[in-house]
């Protein structure tokens, strides 16, 4: 596994999406998040929800701030959700991304 | 009296479903145990793990007790489900399939090992073990005593009658074996004795009969599976009126008899000592602990 797709968040080591990766399921209360390589720079978020309106922006946040907790820089998210709680996606997403680099080196610390 | 942990029910949910993750407290059960082993798909062990971490990170479930039933620790998936549940510091460890004192040990100097590296405080992490073959009930005594982590023992009697070579029947003749060295081991070592799942949700009137059953063994309480058997449960676990006010009237005649200095004591002409007052202790215990007033 090349270094730089291994996750070490204290020390800011960057997440490299290699692959796509998906998780989630179209359940009710669920969120199917995919995760590309970006193809652009930065962090690209296309979203379908049926809770847009109330709740898209919401939605958008928390899968950058995850992203960012993960040092994610260069990522394209496909996300397409079911009246997901904000858990539900952090959950997703986190699972979603350490999938696309390869990673099972995972940080669950210093959550608290 | 108000340290007294109701155990009636122990609800099932699937760790990988984020509807019933996040309903899971709306139905009333005394806890609710995750589960990341048998019910999630080998492929989805990392999903399922991340949705409960986060989930007991952003839920406080009412200050229902939380469980979370993990993959066996000396796996890499069974670590990573301690690393991500201990960090939590919110559940206690179910430990599946425990067939022996060291399975409990392992899995405690793991959690050891978490606590110190996350700066969570040693020893705070409680664990339950599940008992769900015939070595695990032949050694249910030391499993029972191998840590001051443990806060009960369960019996898992789907894998133990497959381990027996047999099936479960409508009595439960098969299950009366290990329910009672169960029971008996919980007891001597001072920590809960849960039951296990009745499977056929259909069948209130089996559910009912088996919950009966278990009581009068002597059980805290039941594992369940579907919302629909906990009120069942609690209500037979639930103590009388009748009983409520038998036991008040213990208390109060042995209140009295202490005054008077007097040890034992009769009431409607029968003998009040020692078990009977412990017995009723525990009534009324189970009593406020369910939110009944008297």
């Amino acid at each position: 596994m090349p270094l730089d797709s291994l996750i070490i968040l204290q020390e800011g080591t960057r997440l490299k999406i290699e692959k796509t990766a998906v998780a989630g399921t179209m359940e009710s209360s669920d969120i199917m998040v995919t995760l590309s390589p970006g193809s652009v720079g930065g962090i690209e978020i296309e979203l379908e929800s049926s809770v847009e309106k109330q709740f898209g922006n919401a939605i958008r946040s928390t899968i950058q701030d995850v992203l960012t907790e993960l040092d994610v820089k260069n990522a394209h998210v496909k996300a397409l959700d079911k009246g997901a709680l904000d858990c539900t996606v952090r959950a997703r997403v986190k699972t979603a991304a350490y999938r696309a680099c390869n990673c099972d080196s995972y940080q669950f610390g210093g959550q608290n | 009296m108000d340290t007294y942990k109701l155990r009636r029910t122990m609800m099932f949910v699937p760790g990988n479903n984020p509807g019933m993750v996040k309903d899971a407290y709306i139905y009333g059960s005394d806890s609710i145990m995750f589960d990341l082993e048998d019910s999630v798909a080998v492929d989805q062990k990392d999903s399922a793990r991340f949705l409960v971490s986060e989930a007991l990170n952003c839920y406080d479930y009412n200050g229902i007790e939380l469980v979370v039933r993990i993959n066996d620790p000396r796996t890499k998936v069974g670590k990573d489900d301690l690393t991500a549940i201990v960090c939590t510091r919110k559940a206690i460890i179910r430990l599946p399939k425990t067939e022996c004192a060291e399975d409990v040990t392992y899995c405690e100097n793991v959690i050891a090992e978490i606590e110190a590296e996350n700066g969570i405080p040693a020893g705070s992490t409680r664990m339950m073990a599940a008992i769900e073959s015939a070595l695990g009930v032949l050694n249910a005594r030391e499993i029972a005593v191998s840590s001051k982590r443990l806060i009960g023992i369960a019996l898992g009697a789907e894998d133990y009658v497959t381990d027996l070579k047999t099936s479960r029947s409508s009595d439960g003749i098969e299950l009366l074996f290990a329910r009672s060295v169960i029971l008996l081991a919980a007891r001597a070592a001072g920590i809960a004795a849960i039951d296990t799942v009745y499977s056929d949700v259909n069948n209130m009137e089996g559910f009912e009969a088996e919950v009966k059953l278990i009581k009068q063994l002597g059980f805290d309480g039941k594992s369940v599976i579907n919302p629909r058997q906990i009120k069942p449960v609690h209500s037979l676990y639930t103590p009388s009126d009748k009983e409520i006010q038998k036991s008040l009237a213990i208390m109060d005649a042995i209140k009295e008899a202490k005054e008077r200095g007097s040890g034992v004591i009769a009431l409607n002409g029968k003998m009040i000592d020692k078990p009977v007052v412990a017995r009723a202790e525990r009534i009324l215990e189970i009593a406020h602990a369910s939110g009944i007033t008297f």
